[in-house]
């Protein structure tokens, strides 16, 4: 069973402080769902009003269109996967999975039969008996998703589970996490700094800085549509180009940059549309950029060639820009090219115009 | 050779001036005060009663006769046990393990509070509120409570006041003082080691456990109390020991008809005169005390090095 999780103008207070402000989500029953963004900037918070650690200093939370308010977290339809998972040490992994069974009172025996089903779910068959300190951090990983769908949760929370692991099984976990997902059916709320994590294993994605959420959408919409700097900052990498709006037109801008003037679109996501006058921030993401071809008229941008990184399948071939202070970059494949280039070698880099996105300045997410 | 190696070890990561000063330093401690001392007592437990002329003479030889006073009694008494030494032995060991448990469930949640939910200045405030009442010497201490609890004692007051008794509660001679005072003076040795184990506790664990739907009290059966057991093993002897070794409390606050085991030696050793007695009664208050710190110890799977943390 999965449940929809609705916020409605939910603020969060800490004295003063406002650790999230005017939140409004819906999340549907069954969808795997991620909040994005740099560390403080609310997450946990928001995850612990949703479980019910916390409450709300203003705003209804409603889980399948049910009010929380007064309800704790012991009698919520949620389960948290700590950040740092919270197994207890002193049980076995078989006692940790089903306490939340031993709660509601079920025997030894059929606990004993749960925990092992739910240890075959996690690929971690007959280990039961061990305890948790002797298992490794991925297998304590699992012990924990395992410990909270063994709840019958409605909606599993997830605080940044995978930090502590390596990369490679980071990455491997985020797989099976999203296949744990599918099979359960439930809602799935994952906290995570980590945009490579929230756009390979979510259905939408809210970006959130300091407390605000920028904005909502699925991995596509938030990559290739970013509604505001700080997301088209925040989430993948970009090249960036300050520069005065001449005109809008049509969903797409001209923006004469200290680059030169460029053509971009602008998203209908964004929070803020552009006018004509306006100081505007032009996007430019590294896989998008090429060399010029004489056929292309708009857009060219002379630069020079001042470094090369190769990553194998990639490499990163970095510019100097007349009017940009920072390097500008380039993403190509690697198709045996590297030959053609040099470095000093002057040459002129072209960006679609759909593929540059223009939209009023604001704050950018921290380097 | 283990022994060398740890000492070598020893030897090199503190110096030398500073390795000899602190095995001298506890040396000196473990040697002096605490083995010669019981070495002699229990040499001076097994020989018999002499006067100063006689000792070391032909007639200084080896008996058990006080451990077999303190089981049968004197062989001129009726009873063919020592029933009022027994019964005080008894008696002393029981109280001491009620003003034992008594302690524990009054500074767990202590303990707990200070440890885990009270943040701050407030939790400082507590401690000091704790620890404040301990700079007043122990015997002022009981006379203090001799005050309360008198006939005459705020608390008897009150209760007349609220018409809750008519006459003043024996409070006193029902040993009710007694408890009350002995169990008030080991409060601290109870909740620093338990506040210490509950401390190192990650809150994560409880709210995990609170988040899979556990009641509060499971949470503490299940996770706080078993993370605390060496705390709890800890306070728990070291409560057990004291207040079965009490004296001073025993002495002022005690009903009238009430003598606590350690008041026996004391006579023997004064006013009776006879120390091997008084040394033979020691000692096995000594051992029931060792023994019980190894039943609790076994009973809770906790080991020496873990009550020592
Ligand atoms: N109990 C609290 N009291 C005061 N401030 C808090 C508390 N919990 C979190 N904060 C503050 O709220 C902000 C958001 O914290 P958090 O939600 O943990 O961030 P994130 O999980 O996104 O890294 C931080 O600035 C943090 O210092
Ligand atoms: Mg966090």
């Amino acid at each position: 069973m999965s449940a929809d999780v609705r916020l409605e103008n939910v603020w969060i207070k800490f004295g003063s402080f406002v650790a999230a402000r005017e939140i409004e989500l819906t999340i549907k029953g069954g969808e795997f769902f991620s909040f994005l963004g740099p560390s403080g900037c609310g997450k946990t918070t928001i995850l612990r009003a949703v479980s019910g650690f916390l409450k709300p200093s203003e705003g209804n939370i409603l889980i399948g269109g049910k009010d929380m308010a007064g309800i704790g977290p012991n009698r919520r339809p949620t389960a948290l996967i700590f950040q740092n998972l919270a197994l207890f040490p002193l049980m076995t992994v078989w006692e940790n999975i089903t306490f939340a069974l031993e709660v509601k009172g079920v025997n030894a025996t059929e606990r004993r039969k749960k925990a092992d089903e739910l240890l075959e779910l996690i690929a971690l068959p007959g280990q039961g008996e061990k305890m948790v300190g002797e298992l490794s951090g991925g297998q304590r990983q699992r012990v924990a998703i395992a410990r909270a769908l063994a709840a019958e949760p409605e909606v599993l929370l997830l605080d940044e589970p995978l930090s502590a692991l390596d990369l490679k099984l980071r990455q491997h976990m985020r797989t099976e996490l999203r296949s744990i997902q599918r099979r359960v059916g439930i809602t799935f709320i994952y906290i995570t700094h980590d945009q490579g994590e929230a756009l390979t294993m979510s259905d939408n994605v809210a970006v959130m800085r300091d407390g605000v959420i920028e904005q909502v959408g699925d991995g596509t919409t938030i990559y290739d549509a970013p509604g505001s700097p700080f997301v088209a900052s925040f989430v993948g990498e970009n090249n960036l180009f300050r520069g005065t709006v001449e005109s809008v037109d049509n969903g797409m801008a001209t923006v004469t940059t200290t680059v030169g003037t460029l053509l971009a679109k602008t998203p209908v996501t964004a929070s803020n549309p552009l006018k004509v006058g306006d100081t505007a921030y032009v996007f430019q993401r590294p896989e998008s950029l090429r060399f010029a071809k004489p056929d292309n008229q708009i857009n060219r941008i002379k630069a020079t060639i001042v470094n090369e990184e190769f990553e194998g399948n990639f490499w990163q071939v970095y510019f100097e820009v007349p009017g940009s202070t920072k390097p500008v970059k380039m993403s190509m494949v690697n198709d045996g090219s590297s030959s053609e280039r040099r470095r000093g070698e002057v040459v002129e880099l072209v960006c679609e115009p759909e593929l540059s996105v223009a939209l009023a300045e604001g704050p950018l997410a921290a380097e | 050779m283990a022994l060398y190696n740890y000492l070598k070890n020893f030897f090199t990561r503190n110096g030398v001036f500073l390795s000899v000063f602190l095995l001298g330093v506890v040396g000196f401690w473990i040697f002096f005060l605490i083995i010669l001392p019981q070495i002699f007592m229990f040499d001076f437990s097994f020989r018999f009663n002499l006067p100063p002329a006689e000792q070391g003479g032909p007639n200084d030889v080896y008996t058990i006769s006080h451990y077999k006073f303190l089981l049968f009694g004197s062989a001129l008494s009726e009873d063919s046990y020592n029933v009022i030494d027994l019964t005080v032995f008894l008696r002393t060991i029981v109280t001491a393990v009620f003003v034992t448990l008594f302690d524990f469930i009054i500074c767990y949640p202590i303990a707990y509070y200070l440890a885990q939910v009270a943040k701050g200045g407030w939790a400082r405030l507590m401690v000091l509120s704790l620890i404040v009442p301990f700079w007043v010497n122990e015997i002022l201490r009981a006379f203090a409570f001799r005050i309360i609890f008198g006939s005459n004692g705020v608390i008897n007051d009150a209760l007349m006041a609220m018409g809750i008794v008519d006459d003043p509660y024996p409070f006193i001679r029902e040993n009710i003082a007694l408890y009350a005072g002995l169990g008030y003076a080991f409060v601290l040795l109870m909740i620093f080691p338990l506040y210490n184990a509950v401390e190192s506790l990650d809150k994560n664990q409880i709210e995990a456990a609170r988040d899979l739907g556990s009641p509060w009290w499971r949470i503490h059966w299940r996770v706080v109390m078993p993370f605390a057991k060496p705390g709890i093993s800890s306070g728990c002897t070291m409560v057990f020991m004291l207040s079965a070794g009490a004296l001073a409390a025993p002495q002022i606050l005690g009903g009238p008809s009430s003598l606590w085991f350690t008041q026996i030696i004391y006579q023997w050793f004064n006013t009776g005169g006879n120390w091997p007695r008084g040394s033979a009664y020691a000692i096995v208050l000594l051992i029931t005390s060792i023994v019980f710190v190894l039943l609790v110890m076994k009973i809770f799977k906790v080991k020496l090095g873990e009550i020592a943390r």
